[in-house]
């Protein structure tokens, strides 16, 4: 090849590569890299490829469990749910390209973490996402929460996976940065997994799915700077999204699983096809020859550069059984899908590009795909917060306008404006719809299901990132929990500002302690995940959002719970301590107009006793209604039930409960209902295992009956929930 | 009762088709891919939900050109019934089998919920198992389910007693709250002038199982099965 090369330094720069990483890259090669080199160096050692400023810390977390097949490291996180099937999922961050393009950045959002889960195998069965704007008040809200939600059903809808739960909250810290966390769980035979590691010198290294186009250069990079106020001009290095042929591409890749053709298969992801052919040929120890006039083009006259860093979607790249060409070309076109063998797999551990006859990069795989720099950033611990008592915080209304107020405020209003633009029962397995505590998808043909949720509270996080972490492990076993499911996995999506602050790593470096404390804990491991950093404009950071996705086993679906008080005279049940925890509450945040004090603590063990009490409860058939308590505390997770089940509640409580006991936010704790006659028995059963639980209530009537504070009708809490998204959307 | 269910790239029922129909009859109905241009022998062809050709043209409009539809279309003429539902509905007033054309709905948005159907006509094929403007619940999930038909039309759909269901609330009241796309008359499911066909938005097929919440679309698969075998 030419070694001459026209690449300076100040181009390596604009690459977003460090004068070091340049260095490295030239030392690496022996010489300078030529502009389609650097391309790759770029894309490849980018935050967003490399997690060059989290590896370390992430190596921290707990990923291994007896049920555990695969965790980190390949396409999406794998783990065994027993009756020969895996369930494999992932959750992934596309903030940058949905603040920039709403629809096409949460659609590709969509197809990105669709494609990693069935490129291992998986028919997926359910997306959720997590989704933070800014302030409502901002005028790009309306604009980024409209373009969003559409782009994820016109995805999701389309492709025939139902979009089943997630959640959607509002903070000035998102104005310049959304965060659009997309999560995909599918099932599989625990005998057909796919993985992405090469082998087999000679072996066909074949394209699949859509022609490569512009589309999409340096989005890895862009996902790796922090915006400023020319982002708008990046519109460009967005994706464009076409669901249709992702189905056709799933349908295809499914079918040929089906056969024995296939050695190693990996999507088209961030970075392309450099990515996936680097990825394949680093976990294999090959190399990889590509013939790159061979890859199926959109556009006449694109370059080698173009085409190794182009993000156009629905692409995979595979590695085929020799000999086997034929028998996988015809499957792909029945489906009328681009097929075209591209390379071969060598044993030289090198990247060979070749185009017009002539090599046009040669790289070796291994120092660019492993030995990627690695920093350990300076970081500087979060100041501690004062804890506030419940006493120290002066009432600014009454608990029944408090509880109004706080069911129709942005982060606790009902979110049917979203969901009902999403197909959330395309499937048919659909058994617990959105708004409970984690959607409940059947597993299909059987009377098994999956518990699924997504969760955060970056309020805590941004208070006490350690106690923050922890909280969002442990609130998400609990919506599981709450369901009757049995907990089992996570995987979690780091969105954080730029590393390159002290405080920001900061941040990430105790939230990371937290979650692994609380996975440890709670033998809930961390089988795959995402790091989205740089999320901030003009140096202002989100809050820290570390969304933690988890998947639940039910084992028999006759013996769940619901959130809905569905009958009369049920004895109410409170589980677990009730302290009147406020600070950072979102009581004090929207009624008394503060975002101060420390979060309230999680006491793992706790925790763990009042879920496994919990969860023995509905899976054996005692109980079957049950909510968590969560935001708002114990007031909010009361009117839900009484919404979702049409049937009030009249509470005795004691004449000293404070708005702290209302709405205070203490962790580990459950709201149950069961027949009276049952109740007592529940309680002693409580006591006995060293759980906290008592009375607090009847269910039945018209009315939440708020003991002497008065009382509200289901019909005025309904209409406060349901008012304010619509509402704002349609203004 | 022998049935198929056609596949069009693009199509996400049919699955959630099949299973109901199995349910139903006992056995599992014949998946048909759409450049197929022979059906087995059947009593019944369900076209299922989904976005054949991604509904990029037009909802419908490509798939009503497959190949395997000239078949549908000789089949139909030949009195076999036919269960269009959603986009399968789409299909086949594209394809000249229904009269009509479903539009964007209204709010421009796609709606995906449980919704109240008054059963209008229970005197075909497929509704025998509902009673007289019996209120059933089932799903909506579309964005182009506003159906239109010219005023012409539309009489004569009235004169024919061809209007199958109509969206009403909860106590059976046609109202335009109860509209979730904005259709004309409420109409959610239209029959041909033989009675043996029948294109509707709501699907019966996604609450034929009480363990989704519901069982009310059961019965159309039920009347199927007792109607023609």
């Amino acid at each position: 090849m030419n070694v001459q090369s026209n690449v300076t330094p100040e181009l390596a720069a604009e690459h977003g590569l460090t004068p070091d990483e340049f260095a490295r890259a030239v030392e690496i090669l022996g010489r300078t890299p030529n502009m389609t080199e650097l391309g790759i160096f770029s894309v490849m050692w980018s935050e967003h490829c490399s997690y060059k400023s989290s590896k370390k810390w992430l190596r921290t977390l707990p990923t291994e469990a007896p049920w555990v097949i695969c965790g980190p490291g390949e396409n999406a996180g794998v783990i065994d749910i027993g009756h020969g099937l895996a369930a494999i999922f992932k959750m992934e961050s596309h903030n940058h390209p949905s603040y920039i393009e709403p629809y096409q950045g949460a659609a590709t959002g969509v197809g990105g973490i669709l494609r990693d889960v069935f490129t291992m195998g998986a028919r997926p069965i359910a997306n959720l996402n997590a989704l933070r704007f800014g302030s409502p008040d901002h005028p790009k809200t309306r604009h980024l929460v409209s373009g969003v939600v559409a782009g994820i059903g016109g995805y999701g809808n389309c492709i025939g996976v139902p979009t089943v739960g997630g959640e959607c909250t509002f903070h000035s810290s998102y104005d310049g940065n959304i965060l659009v966390n997309a999560m995909t769980v599918g099932i599989a035979a625990t005998d057909r997994i796919f993985y992405a590691e090469a082998a087999g010198v000679g072996n066909p290294v074949i394209y699949v799915g859509s022609k490569t186009g512009r589309d999409g250069i340096h989005g890895a990079t862009m996902a790796s700077t922090e915006f400023d106020d020319q982002s708008d001009k990046k519109r460009p290095t967005v994706q464009v999204g076409d669901p249709f042929t992702e189905k056709l591409l799933l349908e295809a890749c499914l079918e040929l699983m089906a056969t024995d053709t296939i050695v190693a298969i990996q999507d088209m992801g961030a970075a392309g096809l450099t990515s996936s052919s680097f990825e394949m040929a680093s976990r294999g120890g090959m190399g990889i020859d590509l013939d790159l006039d061979e890859v199926p083009m959109r556009e006449t006259g694109m370059s080698a550069y173009d085409l190794m860093l182009s993000e156009s979607q629905e692409r995979m790249l595979i590695v085929l059984k020799a000999g086997r060409e034929d028998d996988a070309r015809a499957i792909f076109e029945k489906w009328e899908l681009d097929f075209a063998v591209i390379g071969r797999l060598t044993e030289s551990g090198r990247m060979v590009l070749k185009m017009g006859g002539e090599v046009v990069a040669n790289l070796p795989v291994a120092p660019l795909a492993e030995a990627a720099p690695e920093y350990d950033r300076p970081h500087r611990q979060t100041p501690a917060r004062p804890e506030m008592l419940a006493s120290d915080i002066v009432p600014k209304m009454s608990i029944k306008d408090a509880l109004l107020t706080l069911i129709a405020a942005p982060d606790l209003c009902s979110k049917r404006w979203i969901w009902e633009q999403y197909d959330h029962m395309v499937m048919a397995d659909t058994v617990a719809r959105p708004g409970g505590d984690a959607a409940v998808i059947r597993i299909y043909d059987s009377n098994r299901a999956l518990a699924i949720t997504t969760d955060c509270t970056p309020r805590y996080v941004a208070a006490d990132p350690v106690e923050g972490g922890k909280q969002a492990v442990a609130e998400c076993w609990r919506n599981l929990t709450a369901t009757g499911a049995r907990p089992l996995a996570i995987t979690d999506c780091l969105n954080f500002g730029s590393p390159e602050r002290e405080d920001v790593m900061g941040q990430f470096v105790g939230a990371i302690s937290g979650i692994g404390e609380a996975a440890r804990s709670l033998d809930f491991p961390i089988v795959s995940g995402n790091v989205s950093f740089y999320n901030e404009t003009n140096g202002k950071a989100v809050q820290p959002t570390p969304a933690i996705g988890g998947v639940g086993l039910i084992d028999n679906l006759d013996h769940t719970a619901h959130i809905g008080l569905d009958k009369p005279n049920l004895a109410v049940i409170a589980v677990g301590a009730t302290t009147g925890h406020l600070g950072a509450s979102i009581y004090l945040r929207e009624i008394g107009g503060s975002e101060n004090g420390a979060p309230p603590r999680v006491d793992l063990a706790a925790e763990r006793r009042n879920g496994e009490f919990v969860q023995t409860k509905i899976s054996s058939g005692t109980v079957s209604i049950c909510h968590d308590v969560s935001d708002g505390g114990i007031a909010v997770a009361l009117a839900e039930m009484v919404m979702a089940g049409g049937n009030g509640v009249t509470l005795s409580v004691s004449d000293t409960a404070d708005h702290g006991w209302w709405f205070g936010e203490d962790q580990g704790r459950y709201i149950l209902a069961v027949d009276q006659s049952a109740g007592q028995k529940l309680i002693s059963d409580a006591q006995e295992a060293n759980v906290p639980a008592r009375q607090i209530g009847v269910s039945g009537g018209e009315v939440l009956e708020l003991g002497r504070e008065g009382a509200i009708s289901i019909t005025s809490l309904r209409e406060a929930a349901e008012r304010w998204l619509a509402t704002y959307m349609d203004a | 009762m022998k049935a198929a269910v056609i596949v069009f790239p693009g199509s996400n029922c049919d699955r959630d088709l099949k299973v109901a129909l199995t349910q139903s009859m006992g056995k599992q109905p014949a998946m048909v891919w759409h450049r197929d241009t022979t059906l087995p022998e059947v009593d019944l062809i369900a076209v299922p939900g989904g976005f054949s050709y991604g509904d990029y043209l037009r909802s419908g409009a490509m798939a009503a050109h497959s190949p395997i539809m000239k078949e549908v279309v000789r089949f139909a003429q030949r009195g076999v019934a036919i269960l269009g539902i959603c986009n399968g509905f789409q299909v086949l007033t594209e394809a000249g089998l229904l009269p009509g054309v479903l539009m964007r709905n209204h709010n421009l948005k796609f709606v995906c919920k449980d919704v109240f159907l008054r059963v209008d006509q229970n005197d075909t094929v497929f509704s025998s198992g509902y009673t007289a403007e019996q209120i059933i619940r089932i799903p909506v999930a579309h964005h182009d389910g506003n159906y239109f038909i010219d005023a012409d039309g539309h009489a004569q759909l009235e004169d024919e007693r061809r209007i199958a269901f109509r969206y009403c609330d909860e106590t059976g009241s046609i109202s335009d709250t109860a509209n979730p796309n904005g259709s004309l008359s409420n109409i959610a499911g239209v029959l041909d002038p033989s009675r043996r066909i029948l294109g509707m938005m709501p699907h019966p097929e996604r609450l034929s199982d009480p363990m989704l919440g519901g069982n009310d679309g059961r019965a159309m698969f039920d009347s199927l099965i007792s109607s023609i075998s």
